[in-house]
């Protein structure tokens, strides 16, 4: 959280946040699976003001050779802002920022993959930003998890994440720029909705523990919206007729 | 869908499952299917994995003294020893024979618990390929290029008079007249595009019929 | 894994074709895949553009900021070109700063940009000496099927022709479009054999001996070249690429906009 100037407001004193939306609503979100010819799989999402298209390669040779693992695949991701995807130009190449994100959403990822069937592979997860609008990293691992749905992935289940945080003494739900830069709290959260298991947290700010709870339950409520986009998106993908596959004779042929 | 539960108690968990507290979820995206009381999922994507005994199209991109290391279009590439070819070749004259390049038809034989394959060549019908063209597909829409006990590929095949074989791995390989390899690639692209609806093989059937009667009559 | 080893199959049959005259995906040897040109799609950017080439995909965002001129140039803005190859596009890009083959590219761009005098650098000057407009032109691969010269050039390109100077942000002024004096059109063809086939996919690329990217402007003028690859062209050649060129650059300059 960069600051709190008190004479900008957040949040009408009819509850209205300044782009319009309630306390607990999302922005609208939009997701689309199989966008890109190369990868194995990819995924473009817009979610309010943010583009991000994410792409899957593998399960490939991992480079560097050391970091294979005899047991397991391992999974790494790059998350990567264009440098014209925020207001001041951002020098291209990774930065402190991106190399963390790059790693927690990584390790939230490997939870999900059934890495033990790929063993000394690495399956690559490349998260490009194109326009940020506060909410990147949970956007951009929205998107990477039906980039791995496609990429055809055995995976345990679809990583929805949002961000919750504090405006105006408000809690409120998937922060805009405005509230990301001036509001007084933020935490990204992914959970597998069935489960309730938290794959991705941070937070920065000042909350006291009911204000975590009530971000918390706004959190799983927005969890499950955005699951339901992610199949949707999946499920749009082959137009899923419930066409007649599975009676194929797999067997080869020859001339 | 990844995560979605497949229900039915009476069914066992197979490919493209998992078991959490009892019950069988998806782990892959892809179709159910029921079979012999397994439920499994076919899958609508995915890298090619290898098992024994899968017929594959390889390319030579490595040369040892006593071996070639084959790319099947698998996460690792595979060892092909000089005693899994079909010709007599001396230590260190293993150039002579394959070069980085070359494209083999190839048979996975063996697969272990690290991922780490073999593939031979001594088997019949296999050898190295030449002249002809290769076209790539993902590996998961095999079956349907190849169809129900071989019924697309050999209308492909009758309808171009091409030489095709199908690898597992997703590689194909064609020979035969030039206009009619393009025919068949393009059919193949067809079947790939639109695997998963309704009256995909008559919408080949009516493509190949109508290419090949124009170009039959009088062909180059 | 062995992405960059073309098959000794797939080569014969590239070969095999143009000894017929004919390509793989059936077009003419000076016929360009379908393009499509988005422009705006970046608020961020004070101009961008998303271009395809056939299977090729590229992201262009133009920024702009002030800053001081070069001394040698005191009255001109300044214009910097950059290209991502990012891993994102093809399982052959690494990540990592760009690597010869990118900052090649970014320069082949920068240069047709510049000499053709698309932007007029002049305009862009606040204070002599002092302040002028830097512009900043990004460009990221998505999607890599062959011929990045030519999609990222037309990225630029349809970017600059979108781009509106953020005077107002800066208080100098009110906003305006980008000045511009010329439209340059590059074309990139490559010989394989004694063919020369424009606009090259990926496949055609890899068995490509030469290329040979050609900018000119909209009077007919060159305006850049370069010549890549480890193989010769004739001067014939040569000629009759710049000729097939210009005859290209109309139709195309329609496209892009």
């Amino acid at each position: 959280m960069s600051g709190t100037p008190s004479d900008i407001k957040l949040i009408y004193e009819n509850g209205i946040r300044i782009d319009g939306r309630k306390a607990d609503e999302m922005r609208p979100l939009k997701i689309e699976a199989g966008v890109l010819k190369r990868a194995d799989g990819s995924a473009y999402l817009e979610w309010g003001k943010n583009k991000i298209i994410a792409a899957v390669y593998g399960p490939r040779e991992c480079h560097p050779r050391h970091m294979q693992n005899p047991a397991k695949a391992i999974v790494q991701c790059k998350y990567n802002m264009m440098s014209f995807s925020v207001s001041d130009r951002k020098r291209p190449g990774p930065d402190r920022r991106s190399i963390e994100i790059s790693k927690i959403i990584s390790e939230a990822l490997e939870y999900v993959v059934f890495t033990e069937n790929f063993p000394r592979t690495s399956i690559d997860v490349y998260i490009e930003v194109l326009q940020a609008n506060a909410g990147t990293r949970v956007a951009g691992l929205t998107a990477a998890s039906v980039a791995l749905a496609d990429a055809g992935i055995p995976m345990k289940d679809l990583v929805p994440a949002v961000a919750v945080g504090k405006a105006d003494g408000q809690i409120v739900l998937d922060l805009n720029k405005e509230e990301d830069n001036y509001g007084s709290a933020d935490l990204p959260i992914a959970m597998i909705p069935r489960t309730g298991e938290v794959l991705l947290m941070q937070m920065d700010g000042h909350m006291t523990m009911e204000e975590v709870d009530k971000a918390l339950g706004y959190a799983k409520k927005a969890c499950q919206e955005i699951y339901e986009v992610q199949k949707d998106a999946l499920r749009r993908r082959y137009a899923m007729s419930g066409g007649d596959a599975g009676e194929d004779d797999s067997s080869d042929e020859e001339a | 869908m990844p995560g979605d539960l497949l229900d039915g108690d009476k069914l066992r968990p197979g490919a493209g499952t998992y078991v959490e507290d009892g019950k069988i979820y998806a782990a892959i995206l892809g179709i159910k299917t029921i079979k012999s009381n397994y439920v499994n999922i076919i899958p609508m994507g995915g890298r090619y994995i290898p098992c024994v005994g899968d017929s594959v199209i390889g390319k030579v991109e490595d040369i040892g003294p006593s071996n070639w290391l084959i790319d099947i279009n698998a996460p690792h590439p595979a060892p092909l020893h000089v005693n899994e070819v079909p010709w007599r070749v001396e230590f260190g004259d293993t150039a002579r024979y394959m070069n980085v390049g070359d494209v083999i038809l190839a048979k996975i034989l063996m697969v272990d618990e690290t991922m780490r394959f073999q593939v031979t060549m001594k088997d019949q019908g296999l050898r190295k390929l030449q002249d002809g063209q290769i076209v790539e597909i993902s590996p998961s829409k095999v079956p349907r290029v190849i169809g129900k006990s071989g019924s697309m590929i050999q209308m492909i095949k009758g309808y171009t008079n091409c030489r095709i074989f199908v690898g597992q791995n997703g590689r194909i390989w064609l020979d035969g007249e030039v206009d009619n390899i393009m025919h068949a690639i393009k059919a193949i692209q067809m079947i790939e595009e639109d695997a998963h609806s309704f009256g995909l093989t008559e919408r080949v059937k009516e493509y190949l019929e109508g290419v090949t009667q124009q170009t039959s009559p009088g062909s180059e | 894994m062995s992405e960059d080893v073309i098959s000794q199959i797939k080569k014969g049959h590239i070969h095999k074709l143009l000894s017929m005259g004919r390509r793989m995906d059936g077009r003419a040897a000076d016929e360009y895949r379908p393009i499509i040109v988005e422009t705006g799609i970046i608020e961020s950017a004070q101009g961008s553009a998303r271009v395809k080439v056939g299977g090729t995909d590229v992201v262009v965002g133009v920024k702009m900021d002030i800053g001081s001129p070069f001394a040698d140039t005191p009255d001109r803005g300044v214009l910097t070109t950059n290209a991502e190859l990012i891993p994102l596009a093809s399982p052959t890009f690494e990540s990592g700063p760009p690597d010869p083959s990118a900052i090649e590219l970014a320069r082949v761009i920068d240069r047709g940009i510049r000499e053709s005098e698309m932007i007029d650098l002049q305009k862009l000057c606040i204070v002599e000496g002092e302040e002028v407009w830097i512009n900043f032109v990004d460009i990221y691969v998505l999607d890599y099927d062959g011929n990045l010269f030519d999609a990222c050039f037309y990225g630029a390109v349809a970017a600059l022709k979108n781009t509106i100077v953020p005077a107002e942000e800066h208080g100098k002024g009110e906003n305006y479009p980008m000045p511009l004096s010329h439209f340059p059109i590059q074309t990139t063809a490559v010989k394989i054999e004694n063919s020369i086939l424009f606009d090259p996919t990926l496949d055609e690329e890899k068995v490509a001996d030469a290329r040979l990217s050609v900018t000119t402007d909209e009077n007919g003028d060159l305006r850049a070249m370069q010549k890549g690859l480890a193989g010769a062209l004739t001067l014939d050649e040569v000629k009759s690429i710049i000729d097939t060129s210009l005859r290209l650059s109309k139709g195309l300059r329609e496209i892009i906009g």
